[in-house]
């Protein structure tokens, strides 16, 4: 079958991304040591002329290209710019935490680079093979990236965790596609959904746990999180806020897309087992936070819990306010999550420390940066008008409206609970008085990146019409 | 102008606040001039606002209304009638004053100004929002500055004050939140707006949800009173927080739960309030005797005008109860407008009167004797005649001595509660009583006696204290002696909204 060349056009971010991959790869041969950071520039200019075409899609007739196997539509697109916008910012941050850190740091950039085009690919993977192939590549660039420093044992142990634990859930996964294919014959989700209502429960259900187990795995949920916070303590700082966002948003495209399309015509109690998931998520994740005395290991935990409320997006796939609560979220967990996550790199470039201990005081110490993490955190428990708010309102009106009350109950619950770590780092940078007085400056690059979060978690909380329009618009296109 | 009038008022204390983070470091004193200016300017356009308003009028007024997020139906909607008037001006009011008394703040001047200008624009939004979203957002806006300002310049057990107060109201605010969506989701056409909820009555045919949302919502507003037993947060809080922030504590942020009370959960579930009002009524009843009671056996100057607000505060569910009680019931009408009244009445002059009596406290404790144990005085009246003639009125305001604003609150609210639940409003007089004793006793203790060697050369008031409690007083008296302007303006909106709610 021939294919028309409108394909290939609506596959230029794709392109883009791995010839930029590549030329970085190809210039990081010739740039001297010790300015390295022209790679990362490089590859910063190449990511954001890459959002040019994927916003250009945007309101675009959602189909699908290379013989229904890769999806167009409003909700990949989204994904899309969520995933590079956030490459962005981790890059800007590794600007100046990496060098000294690492011989290879030119490398880490075109790593970084291909392993957006991976999460790009998995949001909009409308195939089971092509799902697993884009896993595969993301997962094979993580690996290494979580391992990055290897003189750093905690480095190497979070990147031969991450792999161990990472190649199980990918070869569980695997064989759920296998079986599901077995089931119905075809590995096109669209197929799949056609002929998914005959076919045997008992056999789907096994499918579809060990489905959720691997994308599970990809996203930190209940019972699949083990790894996070190993992972999250060990690499690099930015690597991780790259893991918490970056990935996390493709697992969950992935996650939403296979569900909703392919699952959801079946007669499995899909919602109520989504549903309890999430809650199991929020809760474990949050418990497990509250004792933790490392910013790393916290924020990890923490990001558990977001995968809980996440999934409370996807359990009320069938209300209106349901996926696009899910993309608001995701749009707001990601510009705070990774304004966390900066400041982390900026308290852990100066002070060396990740551990709670070392953010006493730090509202003295430098006044913006505290002011910043003091709203990432605000944001994250879901105080207004902050983006966190915004997005933790809409999943619970798309819980209530889908008729989960208990689950917004739950939600609820949570959220008190996590108010209470979450307030621990604003108490310690406010009211707990600093070992040493001496301010701490920021350096450039981060202070830029700092900024666009900044910027963003309050944007969505006090002007959200522009991100409802885009998640309203994004989930009516998922399904055609 | 007037068209903005109110989006002026509630963001100029914010222009402010941000005018002062931009204030470069060592201005200090430009950072209280500003904050000064724009509370104060605040004030002015709230006391401005008795102009354009038409006081003989029910229903909302000087609204304004834009789409804030029209693809769910969120507004940005301010309006203003008789019951949120007078509280507006209070929040204005306590504002500039406790600006004035925090002049001789001098840790972290910028956050603190910043923090407590923020605070204002939360408070005032609260009183005029009528959106449900936008009512979310200026409720929990007020919540941060308070965390920060007793964690930061508070008393010793501050850290844990701040965050149990941080708690307990995210608790609330978030099973209001559930109550708003339930609302939202079974309106048509979907909306967040107050009023046209209101209108709809969206849950009225469904009674096991209106009761989730009811409960929702009484969560919030409970805990803001503080109603018994949700109420132990505010020891704590009110005990530790700097002087200003109790003023601002005591004399707005309570008054914000029983504002809710009046303006939403009485109008939007009349039936559901109806069916729980005795329910309400005792708690409110237990508050009562318990405050009394608790605060006379307290030592700590501090705590006794914390405690005494649980009592004052159950006043005035007594009397929003008794209104629900009423609801359907046309002989009843009369008591329950009286009852609604004298609640609402209650609200501000509980808020000047505690305003007060915390500043009384700060004046004692913050740059004098640094002490403010009951028994650590006695004779002070010798000593400090204007601090003793203040606190006695303030004192004798809160007993409810007749002549003065509590006197005319409570007489309202017996009169009105006793045609609805004459048994429980017997038992609530004693509440009376206990505070009178009570706060004798106070008086007797701290003024009155042989004077104490150590407290020989305190001095007494200084220009900016007199200038941040005159004002209080002079209202006391002068609402205390001539209450009828402030409750025409009450009673104009509590009457249309009895009639609305039948």
């Amino acid at each position: 079958m021939p294919m028309p060349p409108g394909d290939l056009w609506s596959l230029a971010p794709e392109f883009w991304l791995a010839a930029l991959g590549i030329g970085l790869l190809v210039l990081d041969l010739f740039v001297p040591e010790g300015r390295k950071r022209i790679v990362g520039w490089v590859a910063i200019a190449g990511l954001a002329l890459g959002l040019l075409p994927i916003a250009g899609m945007l309101g675009g007739p959602a189909r699908t290209v290379l013989l229904g196997a890769y999806a167009v539509d409003g909700f990949a697109v989204v994904f899309k710019l969520v995933i590079v916008a956030a490459t962005i910012l981790v890059i800007l941050s590794a600007l100046d935490s990496l060098s000294g850190r690492t011989g290879f740091e030119g490398e880490l950039y075109a790593l970084l680079t291909l392993s957006s085009l991976g999460l790009v690919m998995m949001a909009a993977s409308a195939d089971l093979i092509v799902l697993a192939l884009s896993i595969e590549f993301v997962s094979l660039s993580s690996y290494v990236l979580a391992g990055y420093f290897k003189e750093d044992r905690k480095s190497a142990e979070a990147g031969i965790k991450y792999f161990l634990f990472g190649a199980g859930a990918s070869a569980v996964m695997l064989y759920g596609f296998s079986i599901v294919y077995g089931l119905t014959g075809h590995t096109s989700l669209y197929a799949i959904a056609l002929q998914v209502r005959d076919a045997p429960q008992p056999a789907l259900v096994l499918a579809l746990v060990m489905v959720l187990a691997g994308l599970g795995f990809k996203v930190s949920m209940v019972p699949f999180h083990q790894w996070t916070p190993d992972v999250y303590e060990g690499a690099p700082t930015s690597v991780a806020a790259y893991l918490s966002v970056a990935s996390k948003a493709a697992g969950f495209a992935a996650l939403v897309r296979v569900l909703v399309v392919a699952f959801a015509p079946s007669s499995v109690e899909l919602v109520a087992l989504v549903a309890g998931l999430a809650a199991v998520t929020m809760t474990v994740g949050n418990l497990i936070a509250l004792p933790q005395t490392n910013i790393k290991r916290m924020l990890a935990y923490s990001s558990v819990a977001h995968a809980g409320f996440l999934l409370m997006g996807v359990a009320a796939f069938n209300a209106e306010f349901g996926t696009p609560g899910l993309v608001v979220y995701v749009i707001a967990y990601a510009f705070t999550n990774l304004g966390a996550f900066l400041v982390a790199v900026a308290v852990e470039g100066r002070l060396g420390t990740t551990e709670l201990s070392g953010y006493a005081g730090l509202a003295q110490r430098s006044p913006a940066l505290a002011a910043a993490m003091a709203l990432f955190m605000l944001s994250l428990i879901g105080i207004p008008p902050t983006a966190g708010f915004f997005g933790k309102f809409y999943i619970f009106a798309g819980a209530i409206q889908a008729g989960l009350l208990w689950l917004a109950v739950a939600g609820v619950v949570n959220s008190v609970v996590a108010l209470y770590y979450y307030a621990n780092v604003i108490r310690l940078m406010y009211l707990v008085a600093p070992e040493s007085p001496l301010p701490l400056a920021e350096p450039t690059a981060l202070r830029l990146a700092l900024g666009i979060s900044a910027l963003g978690t309050l944007a969505i909380g006090l002007f959200p019409q522009p991100f409802v329009a885009l998640a309203g618009a994004a989930a009516l296109l998922l399904r055609f | 102008m007037e068209s903005y009038l109110l989006t002026i008022t509630v963001f100029l204390p914010l222009a402010g606040g941000l005018l002062i983070l931009l204030t470069p470091k060592g201005r200090e004193e430009t950072m209280r001039w500003v904050a000064l200016a724009t509370s104060g300017l605040a004030f002015l356009a709230s006391l401005w606002l008795l102009g354009p308003f038409d006081l003989g009028a029910a229903g909302m007024q000087l609204q304004e209304r834009y789409a804030w997020i029209p693809t769910i139906g969120v507004n940005y909607h301010l309006g203003i009638d008789g019951l949120s008037l007078p509280l507006f001006i209070l929040t204005a009011l306590l504002s500039v004053l406790s600006v004035v008394y925090s002049w001789k703040v001098d840790q972290r001047v910028k956050e603190y100004l910043f923090l407590f200008l923020l605070l204002e624009t939360g408070m005032l939004g609260v009183f005029v929002a009528l959106d449900f979203f936008l009512f979310y957002v200026f409720w929990e806006v007020t919540l941060v500055p308070m965390y920060f300002l007793i964690g930061i310049w508070g008393g010793p057990r501050r850290e844990y004050a701040a965050i149990k107060f941080f708690l307990y109201t995210v608790v609330g605010t978030l099973a209001m939140l559930l109550g708003i969506l339930l609302l939202y989701f079974n309106a048509d056409p979907r909306t967040f707006g107050i009023l046209e909820l209101i209108e709809q009555q969206p849950l009225a045919r469904a009674p096991m949800l209106a009761a989730l949302a009811f409960w929702g919502f009484f969560l919030s507003f409970a805990i803001k009173v503080p109603m018994w037993p949700f109420h132990t947060w505010l020891p704590d809080a009110h005990v530790e927080a700097p002087t200003a922030g109790s003023v601002i504590l005591a004399g707005v942020l309570l008054k914000m739960g029983t504002y809710g009370f009046v303006r939403i959960s009485l109008p939007m579930f009349p039936e559901t309030f109806k069916a729980y009002a005795l329910v309400i009524a005792i708690l409110a009843l237990i508050g009562i005797v318990y405050g009394a009671l608790v605060a006379m056996a307290q030592p700590d100057l501090k705590k006794l005008v914390a405690y005494s607000s649980v009592n004052h505060m159950g006043y005035v569910m007594l009397g929003v109860a008794a209104a629900a009680a009423a609801v359907g019931v046309p002989e009843k009408a009369r008591a329950a407008t009286i009852a609604l009244n004298g609640a609402v009445f209650e609200m501000v002059a509980h808020g000047v009167i505690t305003g007060a009596l915390f500043l009384i406290v700060g004046v004692i404790y913050d740059y004098r004797a640094h002490v403010r144990g009951v028994d650590d005085f006695g004779g002070l009246g010798a000593r400090l005649p204007l601090y003793t003639g203040v606190t006695s009125v303030a004192m004798l305001a809160s007993l409810g001595l007749p002549g003065l604003m509590g006197f005319v609150a409570e007489f309202l609210i017996f009169v009105g509660a006793f045609g609805v639940f004459p048994e429980l409003t017997a038992v609530a007089v004693t509440g009376i009583l206990f505070s009178a004793a009570m706060f004798l006793w106070t008086i007797q203790r701290i003024f009155l006696g042989t004077p104490n060697p150590r407290w020989a050369d305190l001095p007494d008031l200084d220009r900016r204290e007199a200038i941040s409690l005159a004002p209080l007083v002079a209202i006391i008296v002068f609402f205390g002696v001539y209450p009828r302007p402030l409750l025409d303006l009450i009673n104009t909106a509590m009457t249309s909204l009895m009639v609305a709610i039948r």
